[in-house]
C-alpha cells in the first residue's frame, strides 16, 4: 500500500512539472544564495586564519610604544629581565614602482613561520637569512613589484605569504627601511618563565595590545555580517517560495488525499509519506542549490577579495575550496528550511476533517487576528533594535538595529496593507469595486508572506543602493578635491626628481612634491605627508572640520591635518595634540576625509617633515597647469626624461583607475541585491499560483454574474500590481532608514568614516517599476490561465464543491 | 624558517650534540674559522671569554645536589655559542648566535627550558672582567675575572634555581694542556674544566622552594671542527668519586668504531690524560625515553686506575626535550668506586 500511495502522491508532480520546477528552483535558490555567502565567509575566515598562522604570532599579544619606536636597548633590557619577546620592525619599503609592506622579524625568537619553512626535506635551512646579505621571502606575485630594484638580496618565493608583503629578518629590514636600532612592536611569546616583574613596571612607556589578528577580524567581521545578513535574507525569501509551492501542492491534492483516506490509507502513513516526499525534494533541490552556491561564490570571490584588500587591507585568496562542513550545513539548511516552510501545510492535512472543503474566508478571518499578533511582534522587534543601538555601541548594535527594523517592519506589513485596503474599500462606489477591495483583503493572507519578501528585498535594494550611490557620489566629489593636480609624475630617484623640478620650474609649472614618511603609531603605521604651502591645498583639500587659519598653521609647522579615520579611531579633533614621536608633538588643525584608506594619515609642512624624519624620498609630484596644456606637457616630459624611469598620469587617468577600484568593490553588493530581488519576484509568482486554485470557487460566482473571463483576468493583474505597488511604497521609508543606518552607524564603526546621504528618486522609480514588472510577470501566468479557462471548469465549481 | 630547522644547523656545528641525521658533509670544513692547534697555551682569564673566530663554544655546568629532604637533585646550565662566520660586530648582523639550556632533575621529574639569542645586541654573551655569561635573565656571573666564585641563575615556566658556587681546586686542562683530540682522524677542541665546585642555593619547584647543597662541574670547550663524518653521537661522563678522585670520560660512537678518551683527576687536583680506548663503558640497562631506547645504566672500566663501577641514572627520564633533544641527568656510582656524577647522551634515535 505504501508504494501505491507514494506513487499516487508523486504522480501529482509529474502532472504539474512547472510546480515541481518552482519548488525545486525556490529551494535551490534559497540554499544556493545562503551557501554561496557561507562559502565566501568560510573562505575569507580561512584566509585570515592562514595568514595569521603563516606569519606566526596570530594569537599573541603585542607590546607597542605609546608613540614612536621601541629602541633595541629596551628590547634587550626586557629580555634580560626574563620576558620572552619577539621583536618586529614593520614599514613601507619604497621601490622604484610603488612600495610594499616589509615585515622584519627576528627569525630566531619569532613564533614559528610556516610560510617560510622549508617544505621539502633537504632544503638548506635559511640560517644565512640572519646575516648579510640576508634573504627576502615573498609571494611570487609580489615579485613583479620588486623586479628591477637594484641591489636586491637573495629571494625565496613562498605562495603561503600574503601578496604585497615582504618578510625578512629584522637585521635586513632595518637596513631596507633605514630604521636602524628600531623596533615597531614586541610579540609577547606564549611561554614565560617564573617570577617576572610586571611589564608596566619595567617598561611603562609600552602598552599591551590584543593580538593583531583580532583587530583585522573585528573590522572584517562587519563585512561578513553584512554578507550573512544578505544570505539569510535570500534564504528567508526562498522559504516563502517553498511555503507557497508546498501549500499549493497540498491544496491541489486535497481531492486525492480524500480519496486515499477513503480507500483506507491511515492518516499517519499519509503524512509520513508526504514528509518523505518533501525530504526527497529537499535533498534534490539542496544538491542543486549547493552547486549553484558554489558557482556564485566562485564568481563573487575575486570581488570580495578585492573589497577586503581595498577596505581593510586584509588579503583573501581568490580561489575557493570545497569544505565538507559547508556541504553538510547547506543540505541541512535545505532540509530544515523545507520542514519549516511546509510545517503548516502538513499540520493542516493532519487536522483535516475527512470530508470538509476549506473556505478561504474562514482562513481570512483567522488571518486577521494573526495580523495583529504579527504586528505586535514586529513592533517589539523594531523597539528592540532601537534599544540595542541606544544601549550599546559598536557594529553589532548597528546590525541589531538593522535586523529589528527590517524584520519588524516586514511583520507589520500585513496589518498595514489590510488597513490600507479597508481605507480603499471606503472609496468603492459600485458592487464590482467593492468586491475587488474585499477580494484583495481575502487574498492578502495567502500572499502576505510573498509581499513581506518583496518588502524586504525592495527595502534592502533601496537602502544598500542609496548607501553605495551616496558613497560613490561622495567619493567622486572627494576625488575631485583630493586629486586636484592635473598631472602626477613619478620618478625613480632623488636626482631625477631634482632635475625634473628644475626643468618644470624653468617652464613656470607649479610642481607640488608628494613626499611622505611613516612612523608607527599605536602599533599601526601612520603615514605623514609633507607639503609645500600652495593654494591648491587651501582651495581644494576635502576638509571636514578645521580651526580657523588651519593651513597657515600647517605651513608654519605648528599644526597638522589628519584624516578622518585617525581622528575617529584615536578621538583626536581640531585643537588636540598629536604625538607623532616622542620628540614630535603637533596640534591637530583640521580633519580631512580620506575614503578607501584603512590607515591613519597626517599632513604637515614639508620642512617640518624633513626636519623630523631622515631619508624622505622625493619621487612624486603633482603638477598644476591649465588643463589644455596637459597633453603637451606630458608629451614633453616623456620626451625629455627617459621613459619608463619617469612615468606620468593625468588626473582623468588616475580618477578612472580609482573609480574602477571603487566600483569593483561594490560588485558583490549589487549582485546580491539583484539576486534577492529576483527571488522575491519568484516568491510572488508562487504565491499567486497557489492562490489560483483556491480562488476559483470565488471567481466562479463573479463570472456567473456576468463578468467576462478576460475582464476577470485583467482585474487579477491589476490587483496584483496594486499590492506590489503598495508594498513598494511602504518599502521606500524602510529602505531610506536602512541607508541612514548603514551610512551613519555601520560605516563609521566599520570603516571609520561617516558619509553624507544623498537620495536618488530616479533609482526608486526604477525599482518601483522593477517591482511592478516582477509582480506583473508573476500575476500574468495565473491571469492568462483565467482568461483561457474553459467555462466548464468554472461551472464545475458549482457542480461539485470540493 | 622555524627554530627547529635553525637548530638542526646550529647543532650540526656542535660535536657533543651532533645528530646522526643529516650530516651530509655539511660543515665538515671549518670555512675561515680558526682551528685548535696542539701546543697552544691557554691563558686566563682571557680564555674564559668567547672565541668568536671559532665556530662553536660552550660554558657547561652540571651539579649533583642534595636537598633538605634528603633527595638527590641535578642541575644543568649551558650556554652555547655558534658562529655563522668568524668574528663579531655590533647589531643584528652579528654572525654570533647563542643558545641556553637549563635543566633541573628530581628523582621523579625533569624540568628544562631553552633560550635563543642573536649576538651583537647584548641579549646574550660572555665578558671576562668581571666574568659574566648570560642569555636573557639566565646568568653565570662572578665578581672577579676568575671562575672561583660564581652565582648561577635560570628559570623556566615551571622551575627556577639560584645557586652559589665556590671552587675548591684548580682548573683542569684536558688532553694535551687543553688540546683535546676528538677522533682518530684528528678532530680536536680546546677543553678545560673546573670540576671542584661546592654549591649551595635554592631550587624553585612546583611544590615550593628547596634548599640544596652539593658539587658542581664546569666544562669549557671551543672548536671549529664538528665530529668526523661517521660519528653519530656521544656518551659523556663526569664522575666525582667519594674518595675525592674524579673522572671525565667520553665515547664518540662511530660507524667505524667508537673513539673514547678522558681525563683522570686525582684527589690533589693533578691531571692525567687517558689514552684513546683506555676508558670503556658498556650499557647494562635501557629505558624507553620519548620513544627512544636510551641506555640509563652503564658498566664503566678504567683498569689503570682500578675502576670497575656501575653508573645508574637517578631519573631515567632525564630528557632535555628542547628543539634538539638529548638525555642529560645526574647519576650514582657503585662498585669499585662510589660517588655521583653526570651523564650526557646524544644521538639516540
Amino acid at each position: 500500500m505504501r508504494r501505491a500511495t507514494l506513487g499516487a502522491l508523486l504522480s501529482h508532480w509529474w502532472r504539474h512539472p512547472l510546480q515541481l520546477l518552482t519548488l525545486v528552483t525556490g529551494l535551490a535558490l534559497a540554499t544556493g544564495l545562503w551557501s554561496a555567502v557561507q562559502a565566501i565567509n568560510d573562505e575569507a575566515r580561512a584566509s585570515y586564519a592562514q595568514a595569521a598562522a603563516q606569519l606566526g604570532a596570530g594569537q599573541a599579544d603585542t607590546l607597542i610604544p605609546k608613540n614612536g619606536f621601541i629602541p633595541i636597548t629596551r628590547y634587550v633590557m626586557l629580555r634580560r629581565a626574563g620576558w620572552q619577546l619577539a621583536p618586529v620592525l614593520e614599514g613601507r619599503w619604497r621601490l622604484q614602482k610603488g612600495s610594499v609592506k616589509l615585515i622584519g622579524v627576528e627569525l630566531l625568537s619569532h613564533p614559528s613561520l610556516p610560510a617560510i619553512s622549508p617544505t621539502t626535506a633537504g632544503t638548506p635551512p635559511a640560517l644565512e637569512a640572519l646575516i648579510p646579505p640576508g634573504r627576502l621571502f615573498l609571494h611570487p606575485r609580489t615579485m613583479d613589484q620588486l623586479a628591477g630594484h637594484p641591489g636586491l638580496p637573495p629571494i625565496t618565493l613562498s605562495k603561503n605569504l600574503p601578496i604585497g608583503v615582504v618578510l625578512s629578518d629584522i637585521g635586513l629590514a632595518e637596513i631596507l627601511l633605514k630604521q636602524h636600532g628600531q623596533i615597531t612592536r614586541l610579540i609577547i611569546l606564549p611561554e614565560q618563565p617564573l617570577g617576572l616583574e610586571p611589564l608596566q613596571n619595567l617598561a611603562p612607556e609600552l602598552q599591551r595590545q590584543p593580538s593583531a589578528g583580532a583587530q583585522v577580524a573585528r573590522l572584517t567581521d562587519s563585512f561578513h555580517l553584512n554578507l550573512t545578513a544578505f544570505g539569510l535574507l535570500s534564504f528567508a525569501v526562498g522559504l516563502f517560495i517553498v511555503h507557497g509551492t508546498v501549500g499549493l501542492g497540498i491544496e491541489q491534492r486535497r481531492g486525492l488525499f480524500r480519496t486515499l483516506r477513503a480507500m483506507g490509507v491511515p492518516l499517519r502513513l499519509l503524512t509520513t509519506l508526504l514528509l518523505c516526499e518533501l525530504l526527497l525534494i529537499a535533498v534534490l533541490a539542496g544538491g542543486i542549490g549547493l552547486v549553484l552556491g558554489y558557482l556564485v561564490a566562485a564568481a563573487l570571490l575575486p570581488d570580495v577579495s578585492a573589497t577586503l584588500v581595498g577596505l581593510y587591507g586584509a588579503s583573501v585568496d581568490g580561489s575557493l575550496s570545497l569544505r565538507p562542513s559547508w556541504l553538510l550545513s547547506g543540505l541541512g539548511m535545505a532540509i530544515f528550511g523545507t520542514l519549516i516552510a511546509s510545517a503548516q501545510s502538513i499540520a493542516n492535512i493532519y487536522k483535516m476533517p475527512l470530508l470538509v472543503a476549506p473556505g478561504i474566508q474562514a482562513r481570512a478571518r483567522v488571518a486577521s487576528s494573526s495580523q495583529w499578533t504579527l504586528a505586535a511582534v514586529g513592533g517589539g522587534l523594531v523597539l528592540a533594535g532601537l534599544a540595542a543601538v541606544l544601549l550599546f555601541d559598536g557594529l553589532i548594535a548597528g546590525f541589531a538595529l538593522l535586523a529589528g527594523l527590517m524584520l519588524g517592519t516586514a511583520l507589520i506589513l500585513p496589518l498595514l496593507l489590510s488597513g490600507l485596503l479597508i481605507l480603499g474599500a471606503r472609496t468603492a462606489r459600485s458592487a464590482l469595486t467593492e468586491w475587488i477591495w474585499a477580494d484583495m483583503r481575502a487574498q492578502l493572507p495567502g500572499i502576505s508572506l510573498a509581499l513581506m519578501a518583496l518588502l524586504l528585498a525592495l527595502a534592502t535594494n533601496i537602502g544598500v543602493g542609496t548607501m553605495v550611490s551616496s558613497f560613490r557620489l561622495t567619493f567622486l566629489g572627494w576625488m575631485d578635491q583630493r586629486l586636484s593636480a592635473e598631472i602626477y609624475v613619478t620618478v625613480q630617484d632623488d636626482q631625477q626628481a631634482a632635475d625634473l623640478a628644475d626643468w618644470l620650474a624653468r617652464r613656470g609649472v607649479t610642481a607640488l612634491p608628494i613626499r611622505w614618511s611613516e612612523v608607527p603609531y599605536k602599533g599601526a603605521p601612520l603615514r605623514i605627508y609633507g607639503i609645500v604651502d600652495d593654494v591648491t591645498y587651501r582651495d581644494k583639500w576635502p576638509i571636514l572640520q578645521a580651526l580657523p587659519e588651519a593651513w597657515d598653521q600647517v605651513a608654519d609647522g605648528s599644526a597638522a591635518m589628519i584624516n578622518e579615520q585617525l581622528a575617529r579611531r584615536q578621538n583626536l579633533w581640531p585643537g588636540d595634540v598629536l604625538t607623532l614621536r616622542q620628540d614630535w608633538q603637533i596640534t591637530v588643525a583640521g580633519i580631512y576625509s580620506d575614503y578607501g584608506n584603512p590607515h591613519g594619515q597626517a599632513i604637515v609642512s614639508l620642512p617640518d617633515l624633513l626636519q623630523h624624519m631622515d631619508h624622505v624620498p622625493n619621487r612624486q609630484f603633482g603638477l598644476r597647469l591649465p588643463p589644455e596644456d596637459v597633453p603637451k606637457l606630458m608629451k614633453e616630459i616623456q620626451e625629455t626624461f627617459v621613459s619608463p624611469a619617469v612615468s606620468t598620469i593625468d588626473q582623468a587617468g588616475i580618477k578612472a583607475r580609482s573609480l574602477a577600484v571603487f566600483d569593483r568593490t561594490f560588485v558583490v553588493t549589487g549582485a546580491l541585491n539583484l539576486l534577492t530581488l529576483g527571488v522575491a519576484g519568484f516568491a510572488i509568482l508562487t504565491s499567486l499560483l497557489t492562490l489560483w486554485n483556491m480562488r476559483l470557487p470565488q471567481l466562479a460566482p463573479i463570472w456567473a454574474l456576468g463578468i467576462t473571463r478576460r475582464h476577470l483576468a485583467w482585474l487579477e493583474l491589476a490587483r496584483s500590481l496594486a499590492l506590489a505597488a503598495l508594498t513598494a511604497l511602504l518599502a521606500l521609508p524602510l529602505g531610506l532608514m536602512l541607508a541612514w543606518v548603514l551610512l551613519s552607524i555601520i560605516n563609521v564603526e566599520a570603516f571609520g568614516w561617516k558619509l553624507p546621504m544623498y537620495v536618488f528618486p530616479m533609482d526608486w522609480l526604477r525599482l518601483l517599476l522593477l517591482a511592478l514588472v516582477a509582480a506583473a510577470i508573476a500575476a500574468a501566468i495565473p491571469a492568462r490561465k483565467l482568461a483561457r479557462i474553459k467555462p466548464a471548469e468554472l461551472l464545475k465549481v458549482f457542480a461539485h464543491e470540493r | 624558517m622555524n627554530v627547529k630547522s635553525f637548530l638542526t644547523t646550529f647543532v650540526l656545528c656542535l660535536p657533543t650534540l651532533a645528530s646522526s641525521q643529516g650530516f651530509a658533509g655539511l660543515g665538515t670544513q671549518a670555512e675561515g674559522f680558526a682551528i685548535p692547534e696542539q701546543g697552544h697555551r691557554l691563558s686566563f682569564p682571557k680564555d674564559h671569554g668567547p672565541h668568536s673566530d671559532f665556530r662553536i663554544e660552550w660554558w657547561y655546568l652540571t651539579a649533583n645536589l642534595k636537598g633538605e629532604d634528603g633527595r638527590d637533585y641535578g642541575v644543568q646550565w649551558t650556554l652555547f655559542r655558534s658562529a655563522l662566520s668568524p668574528g663579531d660586530h655590533a647589531g643584528w648582523s652579528s654572525p654570533q648566535l647563542w643558545m641556553g639550556h637549563a635543566g633541573l632533575t628530581t628523582p621523579k621529574h625533569q624540568f628544562y627550558a631553552e633560550r635563543l639569542a642573536r649576538g651583537g645586541i647584548g641579549q646574550a654573551g660572555v665578558t671576562v672582567e668581571p666574568f659574566a655569561a648570560w642569555i636573557d635573565n639566565w646568568e653565570m656571573v662572578s665578581t672577579d675575572p676568575t671562575l672561583n666564585q660564581l652565582t648561577l641563575t635560570a628559570s623556566g615556566s615551571d622551575f627556577a634555581y639560584d645557586l652559589s658556587l665556590q671552587a675548591q681546586g684548580p682548573l683542569v686542562l684536558h688532553g694535551d694542556a687543553g688540546y683535546s683530540v676528538k677522533s682518530a682522524g684528528g678532530q680536536a677542541s680546546y677543553y678545560y674544566s673546573q670540576p671542584h665546585y661546592e654549591i649551595s642555593g635554592t631550587l624553585t619547584l612546583p611544590d615550593g622552594p628547596m634548599t640544596v647543597t652539593g658539587q658542581g662541574w664546569l666544562d669549557r670547550e671551543w672548536s671549529s671542527q664538528p665530529l668526523a663524518e661517521d660519528q653519530s653521537g656521544w656518551d659523556w661522563f663526569s664522575l666525582s668519586f667519594d674518595n675525592g678522585e674524579k673522572l671525565m670520560g667520553f665515547i664518540l660512537r662511530g660507524d667505524s668504531g667508537n673513539y673514547s678518551s678522558g681525563t683522570w683527576i686525582s684527589e690533589d687536583g693533578s691531571v692525567s690524560p687517558l689514552q684513546p680506548g683506555a676508558f670503556q663503558a658498556q650499557p647494562l640497562g635501557y629505558s624507553v625515553v620519548e620513544d627512544r631506547t636510551v641506555p640509563v645504566k652503564w658498566q664503566i672500566n678504567l683498569p689503570e686506575h682500578g675502576v670497575s663501577a656501575t653508573i645508574q641514572a637517578i631519573n631515567e627520564q632525564s630528557w632535555m626535550g628542547v628543539s634538539f633533544p638529548y638525555w642529560e641527568g645526574p647519576v650514582t656510582i657503585s662498585g669499585s668506586h662510589t660517588g655521583r656524577g653526570y651523564l650526557e647522551m646524544t644521538g639516540y634515535e
